[in-house]
């Protein structure tokens, strides 16, 4: 042994000695991964929260979280003299005086902004491929408290430097909160010491973004990773793997290696879109004050959605009792995103109710071998991307030279009528996308070769696909819809009876699909 | 539909496809060439990030192409830093990718669910040990310590309550009073109505007594945007008709949607715009919204002119300005 090996091993023994760590390490060191390039998106999460951690860190060193107003005197010489909070002239300070301090600050917004942009993504892999499925459920709804917080988070550090434009964004959660009935004044009031804006507010929600969200964010984090660990990750469909195995590559190296490696590249990525691309300039905006505007306000993406809700809320307030009911805030401030998350959140089940399926899964689904799944998928995609279309709505009248109103029309008609028809046109995509794989299954490509028939006639010669080409693309099962007693002369209870008619009506709508080819179908062919 | 039919068979895993550099030494060394290379603009891309930190002033500007004009300190930082982060990623991602062995290995699954035998002995164990505290028999402590644990939760939550005052009515008060007098923001100097020309906008605020210091709390509510129009272009009430001077009628400027400030005025149509939601108010009608979500018009100020000819509140506002809550009563 060489003296390097000796110590090496001395260190090994020690830990060993008071851990029993090595038969734990022996057999993680050799766990397998399965590979594709959708499993990067959790990964690009995971990463861009730790580049939040660093560069968030760095910032608080010079950040001054405080409402409490300060003469500007620093080196930005359009603002010199002006009024502001110490917050502002703290990032105005980060910003013009600390070397290297704006590239933080873009490297952190730019990474926040990744961040969400990653778990969004990750999300609906998740999703179309039913990865979320038993026994994944617990992972699914972390993740959905994960996007959630991942909001709030990055709107509450939006708000931190006190510039005009996120200034404007606290007054709009004031008046969300305002909005409550019975007791929204008393939450304001507490939210932020008094009347709004006060001068607690930013010290408060100071601790919440650099404290108690990140602790919560490592906590979920660590669970959701553990869980990944101990359920094995999930894999594609295709030759030699099955519900029971993992085809992939071991932990140590090779895993290690791309894993730490593409961290260092996620990081890179994001340090040269800050060196390169501006974000957030704050300084342009000026400081807060509640009778001014900067016009054109725009929220991060993650948040324009929501903004895109509000906007093309119908005016409706209600008056009664001496009280006021703001449905055009609360509608779209609270009760359409509460539907929208608690329906993500309780998907997996309502999914294995409707199909009765109450099995482990741990082989992905192709989106187009769940139709309804994936028509959902595209359903909640459109009234999402409808609803920032019109919350960039004054960006895309300019663009595309449209009115404001004619954008907002449509868009209130649009977000009722668009998503069941994307339902409808997907699910009928994956139905004929099925028949496709059927056709060549059964009569494999065509090779773009021609032959002459003795008889005069052309055909086209079709390449029969590979054993291993056939096998992913009919692997998956196909199963009847359930059957549940719907007559209730056996007794069973009325209320019962309605809900299995919806159920196995619903059902029957999840098992609509073109047959797949069976090893029957594949004797006959070679018979010919 | 058909089910239960026979599949077609798995084929099994497909034979492993070998690398140029598993089996070509050429091959193999260039690929370890290539990966110090990368490792080593890695390090190159320090020491510029270490050069512009010493080197490059905070406050030089140069013009770059697509850029345009960069501060350049922060343009070699964030270069440099990329380049050395980026090139340790693809270095160690090229080497795992070409030279470490990629060979499939399969693991097997197994089913999370505990053996039988295994749940019966912890169902066992649970009950053995509630029986052990006795939570069964002693419906006495149970309750109390129910009682007891309900109410421990209390504690924390009514320590939160000195996070602000109560509300009351501070909701409904701006600092507007009857012969308050207008002043311009930012100025602070009294107006008179001939300050204002027809078509022309002006924010102003109260006037307030010299021992008074404005906080963003009063702007917040008080902000007030007065416009000048012609008399006979307003379509108002007559009592609402009174509350304006001369063709100048005083709004809000504190969106009564959610809040914003209301700042763009069009001078063709006589709009006031909220560029939060882009709600529209039409100014000769008191306000009244015509497009956006906002339910309410503006609050209108009743203003005329004192003895002096300055321009002052008739009285306060008669209802809350700022957006809608619980307590408002229309
Ligand atoms: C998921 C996690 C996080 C998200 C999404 C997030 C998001 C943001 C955003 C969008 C900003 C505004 C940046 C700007 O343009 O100025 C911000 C500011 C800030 N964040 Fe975070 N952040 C996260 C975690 C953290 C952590 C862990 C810390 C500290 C340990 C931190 C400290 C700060 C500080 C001090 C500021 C204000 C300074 C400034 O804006 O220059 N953040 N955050
Ligand atoms: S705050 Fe003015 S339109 Fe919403």
């Amino acid at each position: 042994m060489t003296s390097r090996q000796k110590t090496a091993a001395s260190v090994a023994n020690y830990v060993d000695e008071r851990t029993g760590a090595a038969a734990w390490m022996k057999k993680n060191l050799t766990k397998v991964f399965p590979d594709h390039w959708s499993f990067m998106l959790g990964e690009v999460a995971l990463y861009s929260f730790i580049i939040l951690l660093l560069s968030g860190t760095f910032l608080s060193l010079w950040f001054d979280p405080s409402q409490r107003e300060v003469l500007y005197q620093g080196d930005y010489q359009p603002l010199s003299g002006i009024k502001m909070s110490a917050a502002y002239a703290s990032t105005l300070h980060i910003s013009f005086d600390i070397r290297g301090g704006l590239l933080m600050r873009q490297i952190h917004h730019w990474a926040a902004l990744l961040f969400m942009a990653a778990i969004v993504a990750h999300l609906l892999r998740v999703f179309f491929t039913g990865a979320f499925r038993k026994p994944r459920e617990f992972n699914w709804i972390i993740g959905v408290g994960l996007l959630t917080l991942g909001i709030v988070e990055g709107f509450l550090g939006y708000s931190l430097p006190d510039d005009l434009l996120s200034g404007t964004g606290i007054r709009i959660a004031e008046a969300i909160i305002q909005a409550l009935p019975v007791v929204g004044s008393y939450l304001s009031f507490f939210a932020f010491g008094g009347a709004f804006p006060g001068e607690a507010f930013i010290p408060r929600i100071f601790t919440v973004h650099v404290l108690l969200l990140p602790g919560i964010f490592l906590a979920l984090i660590t669970v959701h990773l553990m869980l990944v660990w101990y359920q094995k990750h999930t894999q594609y469909p295709g030759p030699g793997r099955t519900e029971k195995n993992v085809v992939g590559y071991p932990l140590m190296p090779i895993y290690m290696a791309k894993a730490g490696g593409f961290f260092f590249i996620v990081f890179g990525i994001t340090a040269f879109l800050s060196a390169v691309a501006s974000i957030n300039p704050i300084w342009l905006y000026g400081p807060y004050t509640p009778g001014q505007i900067s016009a054109g306000s725009q929220p991060d993406w993650y948040m324009g959605w929501l903004d895109g809700l509000v906007r093309m809320a119908p005016p409706i307030e209600t008056h009664a009792f001496g009280h006021t009911i703001s449905w055009n805030i609360l509608i779209p401030g609270l009760i359409v995103p509460g539907i929208l998350f608690t329906g993500m959140a309780l998907y997996p089940f309502i999914e294995s109710w409707l199909t009765g399926d109450k099995r482990e899964h741990h082989l992905l689904d192709r989106p187009r071998n769940a139709p309804n799944r994936t028509a959902l998928g595209a359903m909640s995609l459109t009234f999402i991307l409808v609803t920032l279309l019109n919350g960039g709505n004054d960006i895309v009248a300019t663009h595309f030279s449209l009115t404001i109103n004619q954008i907002m029309w449509f868009s209130r008609f649009g977000i009722l009528i668009l998503p069941p028809i994307a339902f409808v046109i997907t699910k009928r995509l994956c139905l004929s996308l099925q028949r496709a794989d059927r056709d060549v299954v059964l009569h494999g490509v065509e090779s773009g070769t021609l032959l002459r028939l003795p008889t005069g006639e052309f055909v086209e010669v079709h390449t029969p696909l590979t054993a291993e080409q056939s096998w992913t693309l009919t692997q998956h099962e196909q199963r009847p819809a359930l059957e549940l007693p719907e007559e209730d002369n056996h007794g069973v209870a009325r209320g019962k009876v309605l809900r299995n008619k919806l159920r196995s009506r619903m059902s029957r709508a999840a098992v609509e699909e073109v047959t797949k080819p069976n090893s029957d179908d594949m004797k006959e062919i070679e018979g010919h | 539909m058909s089910h239960e039919v026979a599949n077609l068979s798995d084929p099994g895993l497909p034979a492993h496809v070998h690398r140029a550099a598993d089996s070509d030494p050429k091959a193999e060394k260039k690929a370890e060439r290539q990966v110090a290379t990368l490792f080593g603009l890695s390090a190159v891309g320090t020491i510029l990030f270490i050069v512009s930190y010493i080197y490059i002033p905070l406050d030089l500007f140069i013009f770059v192409p697509i850029l345009g004009s960069t501060n350049a300190h922060q343009l070699s930082l964030g270069l440099g830093l990329a380049i050395s982060l980026l090139c340790i990623g693809l270095g160690a991602v090229h080497w795992a990718k070409t030279l470490m062995p990629d060979n499939e290995v399969i693991a097997q699954r197994h089913e999370f669910r505990s053996p039988e035998s295994e749940r019966k002995e912890f169902v066992a164990a649970a009950k053995e040990g509630a029986n052990a505290a006795g939570l069964g028999r002693r419906s006495l402590i149970k309750r109390s310590l129910g009682l007891s644990l309900g109410l421990v939760g209390l504690s924390p939550l009514l320590l939160l309550r000195d996070l602000g005052p109560l509300p009351g009515k501070e909701l409904e008060k701006t600092s507007w009073k009857t012969g308050t007098r207008l002043v311009t923001d930012p100025g602070n100097r009294p107006i008179k109505p001939s300050d204002l020309e027809v078509g022309a906008v002006a924010q102003v605020l109260p006037q307030l007594n010299p021992d008074e210091e404005r906080t963003l709390n009063n702007i917040g509510k008080d902000a007030v945007l007065l416009i000048r129009l012609r008399v006979e272009d307003f379509q108002l009430s007559p009592e609402r008709l009174a509350w304006t001077h001369e063709g100048i009628i005083a709004f809000s400027k504190i969106c009564s949607h959610m809040g914003c400030a209301v700042a763009l005025y069009e001078q063709q149509t006589k709009h006031l715009l909220c560029p939060c939601h882009q709600s529209t108010f039409d100014v000769p009608r008191a306000a009244k919204v015509i497009f956006g979500p906002a339910a309410r018009p503006l609050p209108q100020l009743a203003i005329t002119v004192d003895t002096e000819g300055y321009l002052v509140a008739q009285k306060p506002f008669t209802e809350p300005v700022g957006p809608s809550f619980w307590e408002r009563s229309s």
